[in-house]
């Protein structure tokens, strides 16, 4: 690897982030044809079950934070990353400015070869330097093989949203006693 | 396993989470250090955007916003550069978002309170996707510096915020590009949260006059460079995670 060529350090996205990725957001009318990119994952009559999930992004004490976003990436119901007709793969959310929360509404993924059903998702926001990695399961599934929940080892729980019937609420914390897995991938 | 389809990250490079002088980190730092596992199909993986989506100014925030026949107020610059890897190969066909100030220092966005008033023909957002050759290149107008609460009297550098995909999810980066000679370069926590001056160069532009065009505009040159990617994909990937 040459040094020139080595990854471009990252910064923190700031606050203002929604100017950029999610604009209609921001409340600048009509940019990008008031279509927020990642808003809608589910934008066909795909196959599969439809999911809720609601998160909160929650701060050393205690408190979600208000200008986060976070983006997840996962398989389709049959466990591929597509392309699948109607179905994203990928989402983008910002948390509500009052309440914290964010709601991604997607289908369930599949088993991808040896991993149990799992998101990717990627925490940004004020504050946070470098873009947080984690994984997103869930707990109405069989988990216990699944490698990289194992590397989680005992802190494991963090990672699964709790739920079921096709509703789901993952906590994602950033400090103290619950503080989720963050992965270096 | 092969080698790492997606190369290690250096975390020694990069800002790290906990950084005092930028009180917001305070309470939003892991305490944890992150845990390593090798990249999977998931992060291997990653969205794609095509030039379908595009709207014929999306790349130009001089007019993006504006009313017909107007423009933001400001500098004239090209921002323009090659979206390459840690090999130097381009990463072509991937999506890159950009938002900054405007020429006063004040940002689009109800929570910026800012005395410098809002240009009513700026909006402060643009988007490209990059070329063959990894190219992209946007036009706007030059951000003015701003002053930040940060218990102190901070002032963030003029800057532009760049988000960018790559092939895998693993490679999704967030960063901001600075204008070269900017004395604020070296008294901004936020900057200053990167280890080395080597790493803090890399996010400064270069005044280009090559590309600058006479009486109208100039250029600025920025390289932005993803995590590098192996160049054999196995079958066994998950073997060994
Ligand atoms: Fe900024």
């Amino acid at each position: 690897m040459m040094a020139d060529f080595k990854e471009s350090p990252s910064q923190t996205a700031g606050p203002y982030v929604h100017i950029g990725c999610v604009p209609t957001f921001a409340g600048l009318q009509g940019m990008y044809g008031g279509n927020d990119l990642g808003a809608k994952m589910i934008t066909g009559d795909p196959n599969g079950s439809r999911i809720t999930l609601t998160c909160h992004v929650i701060d050393g004490d205690g408190v979600p934070l208000k200008d986060a976003m976070v983006e997840i990436w996962q398989a389709g119901p049959d466990g591929t990353y597509g392309p699948t007709e109607g179905f994203s793969h990928w989402g983008r959310q910002p948390t509500d400015a009052h309440s914290g929360e964010l709601v991604f509404e997607t289908l369930k993924p599949g088993a991808t070869a040896g991993q149990a059903p799992h998101l990717l998702a990627w925490i940004t926001a004020r504050g946070i330097n470098l873009g947080l990695t984690t994984r997103i399961y869930f707990a109405d599934e069989d988990n216990s093989s699944d490698p990289v929940l194992a590397v989680a080892g005992d802190r494991q729980a963090t990672l699964i949203a709790q739920g079921g019937d096709g509703s789901y609420r993952h906590d994602i914390y950033l400090q103290g006693a619950q503080e989720t897995v963050f992965f270096d991938v | 396993m092969a080698d790492h389809i997606i190369a290690p990250r250096d975390l020694d490079w990069h800002p790290k989470p906990l950084a005092p002088d930028y009180r917001s980190s305070l309470l939003r730092s892991p305490n944890h250090t992150r845990l390593h596992y090798d990249p999977t199909v998931t992060e291997m993986t990653g969205p794609t955007f095509g030039h379908g989506m595009l709207g014929p100014d999306d790349d130009d925030l001089i007019v993006n916003y504006a009313q017909a026949g107007e423009a933001a107020i400001g500098p004239r610059i090209i921002v323009h550069g090659k979206l390459l890897d840690e090999d130097g190969r381009p990463v072509s066909g991937k999506l890159i978002e950009v938002w900054q100030a405007n020429a006063g220092g004040r940002y689009r966005h109800k929570k910026d309170g800012y005395a410098a008033p809002l240009d009513p023909n700026f909006g402060g957002c643009g988007r490209c996707i990059s070329g063959e050759d990894g190219s992209y290149s946007f036009r706007t107008i030059q951000p003015g510096p701003y002053p930040w609460p940060n218990g102190g009297n901070d002032w963030r550098p003029a800057h532009i915020h760049f988000s960018v995909f790559g092939d895998g999810f693993a490679q999704r980066l967030i960063t901001q590009m600075y204008f070269e000679g900017d004395p604020h370069i070296a008294l901004c926590p936020i900057v200053q949260c990167i280890p080395s001056d080597t790493a803090i160069d890399r996010l400064v532009a270069r005044l280009d006059m090559d590309n600058t065009v006479p009486m109208d505009i100039r250029a600025y040159r920025f390289d932005i460079v993803l995590r590098g990617r192996g160049a054999t994909i196995f079958e066994n990937q998950m073997e060994g995670t």
